[in-house]
């Protein structure tokens, strides 16, 4: 077909590579760059907690209560402070992202799954599964997700184990209900109905064709159901129902500093502030990917 | 004609429409007993309002909807005691919209070979050499291989759209309005590369369009459909010289004309397509027939044989007394 060849349309279709464009999207996006170098110098920090806590979280010294930080006049032998028992705060912190990033990480992924799995099944198939899970997302949407953690907390006793399973079987419903829109608008493509004519599995029309159209949303909610995850957690631990002590747990921290708050008021404001900027990250990095991933971006 | 590659028998399907909250589902049937018969190497046209069940009739002939009742055949083999993926080796789809029927996150060799890779034809090596291959066939250079839909232009779009149907060399290519998303000076391009590619590769096509002057100018046999019905089948000069059909030469007389004075022609049609979930009584054109009579809202008439067509009017049935008088 040689008039197809010298077609002016067909001319110049020379451009970068996807891998390239890729880079150049994420390098060009601040928000991105800015949110996860916050949650991976975080992660790291959790990772190798025992090499930088100068001290141990758990050990107490009666002699060295109520320490200011460094930058209230205090020494470097506890750049942080201490808190009511003696223990090393930038320690606590330390070891405190471990339970931060490890709620929020399972959490996302559990009530991920769940949710995933109900929204795109009901996306892609409609009727009857649609009205099961749709009937289901109404039913846990009318459970206040604090009460039912309070409840079943007070039942079974305080954990982590405890808390991340009670957080991932409630936290799924973002997940269901955005899934399940974005599946039934794209599975209105024509592109399903060619995979179907081609003669594709279900299975591989639903991860190969509508998961790669879809995945986007998906990443936002994840990053919002973690950012979620983590800040219940503090709030539970706050309210005594969450991680106990001694765990150091950001929540724990502000709830044991909340009684001195008044004379100290940085034992509230250093665990605060750290939850805010991980809560910060983790969001700014949902907002990148989601730009940087985007189909309507690819051009 | 030869022998059938792609047969129809008395093909019904029904959708179940929910009116309202508490509405009781009403049945809306879309295709109304169809037969049809294509040969092979034909290209049959099928023309019809939007809603006349054009649409649903390409999804049950790809096996994407299965029909009610009747049955569909592939030489001679009952479509539905095929294998999914046989079918899909010997009948593919052209779509309308090529910005939909295009995965988006998909390079373009990607959505070429899907059918390759589902059907487990080849390795990646000769998958790879066939697109590029097709790609030449439908005349796309091999460097666009990488690049994404968002790059490419409709016509560029719709020519991977025809790549991906025929790399696995079907015999019946169903093109649903292939051309009505885009532009007019692409739209001959893509439709002489349809016609070359018949010649080519002796395809069988299904072209369903309401856009007339394409369908006289790639059809041998045109068929009329209207309201879930064919009205009117024929070879494509008879049907365009002489239609016979009222509801036919409404559609031709609907043709839009260059000539800018002219306006909108005036088809006679008076009042709008109607309800299909409530379907005129007797013959479904009544309503709007310029020549209907009394026995037209009650009788549905029956499809009459006319010089090599077929055509379902009370005006050409010699039972009845309408016969004489036209």
């Amino acid at each position: 077909m040689s008039d197809a060849m010298t077609d002016p349309l067909l001319a110049e279709i020379v451009g970068p590579t996807p891998g390239q464009m890729l880079r150049r999207r994420i390098f060009g996006h601040q928000g991105l760059l800015i949110g996860g170098t916050v949650v991976a110098l975080l992660v790291l920090v959790a990772i190798f907690a025992p090499l930088l806590a100068p001290h141990d979280p758990y050990a107490q010294s009666l002699v060295a209560r109520m320490k200011p930080p460094v930058f209230l006049g205090g020494t470097w032998e506890h750049p942080l402070g201490t808190d009511h028992l003696g223990r090393d705060y930038l320690s606590r912190l330390i070891y405190g992202a471990r339970v931060s990033l490890l709620i929020g990480l399972v959490t996302a992924v559990i009530s991920g799954l769940i949710g995933s799995v109900m929204g795109v099944c009901a996306g892609y198939f409609g009727g009857r599964v649609d009205a099961v899970v749709t009937f289901l997302i109404n039913v846990r949407l009318a459970m206040p997700v604090v009460l039912v953690a309070l409840a079943v907390v007070a039942i079974l006793g305080g954990s982590l184990t405890v808390m991340i399973s009670v957080l991932g079987l409630l936290l799924w419903d973002r997940f269901a209900v955005v899934l399940r829109a974005s599946t039934r608008q794209v599975r209105e493509r024509e592109y399903v109905a060619a995979a179907q004519a081609i003669g594709a599995s279900t299975p591989r029309i639903l991860l190969a064709e509508i998961m790669p159209n879809i995945v986007n949303n998906l990443i936002v909610v994840v990053t919002l159901e973690m950012a979620h995850a983590i800040l219940l957690e503090a709030a539970l631990s706050f309210l005594g129902l969450g991680v106990q002590p001694p765990t150091p747990s950001w929540g724990l921290m502000v709830s044991e500093g909340k009684n001195m708050m008044l004379f100290e008021p940085w034992l509230v404001m250093i665990p605060g502030a750290v939850l805010f900027v991980l809560v910060l990250g983790i969001n700014l990095m949902g907002d990148g990917l989601r730009d940087v991933a985007a189909p309507e971006n690819r051009s | 004609m030869t022998a059938p590659v792609l047969e129809l028998r008395n093909v019904v399907k029904t959708y179940s429409v929910k009116q309202g909250l508490m509405g009781r589902p009403k049945p809306l049937t879309a295709v109304k007993d169809v037969s049809l018969s294509l040969g092979r190497s034909e290209v049959l046209g099928l023309v019809g309002e939007s809603g006349c069940g054009k649409s649903t009739l390409a999804k049950i002939l790809l096996g994407l909807e299965a029909p009610t009742s009747g049955e569909v055949l592939v030489d001679g083999e009952a479509l539905g005691a095929q294998d999914r993926l046989k079918l899909a080796r010997r009948i593919q789809p052209i779509f309308q919209d090529p910005y939909s029927s295009l995965n988006p996150r998909k390079s373009i060799a990607d959505i070429i070979s899907l059918p390759l890779r589902v059907h487990g034809i080849g390795d990646a090596a000769s998958q790879k050499q066939a697109v590029r291959e097709i790609l030449d066939v439908v005349g796309l250079p091999s460097r666009v291989m990488n690049t994404y839909p968002s790059q490419m232009s409709g016509g560029q779009r719709q020519r991977v759209a025809i790549a991906r149907a025929l790399i696995m060399k079907p015999e019946i290519v169903i093109c649903d309005e292939p051309t009505s998303a885009l532009d007019v000076s692409v739209q001959s391009q893509i439709l002489n590369l349809l016609g070359e590619l018949r010649r080519e590769f002796g395809l069988t096509y299904l072209f369903i369009s309401h856009n007339l002057a394409v369908v006289e100018h790639l059809a041998t046999r045109v068929a009329v459909m209207y309201l879930g019905r064919i009205v009117e089948e024929a070879e494509t000069g008879e049907l365009f010289d002489n239609p016979r059909h009222p509801y036919s030469r409404a559609l031709l007389k609907s043709v839009l004309t260059p000539e800018p004075g002219l306006g909108v022609p005036d088809t006679q049609l008076g009042m709008a397509y109607p309800n299909p979930i409530n379907p005129p009584s007797g013959c479904a054109f009544h309503p709007r027939c310029p020549l209907a009579t009394e026995l037209c809202k009650t009788r549905a008439p029956r499809p009459v044989a006319q010089d090599g067509g077929l055509v379902e009017c009370h005006l050409y049935d010699p039972e009845t007394e309408m016969f004489e008088q036209a």
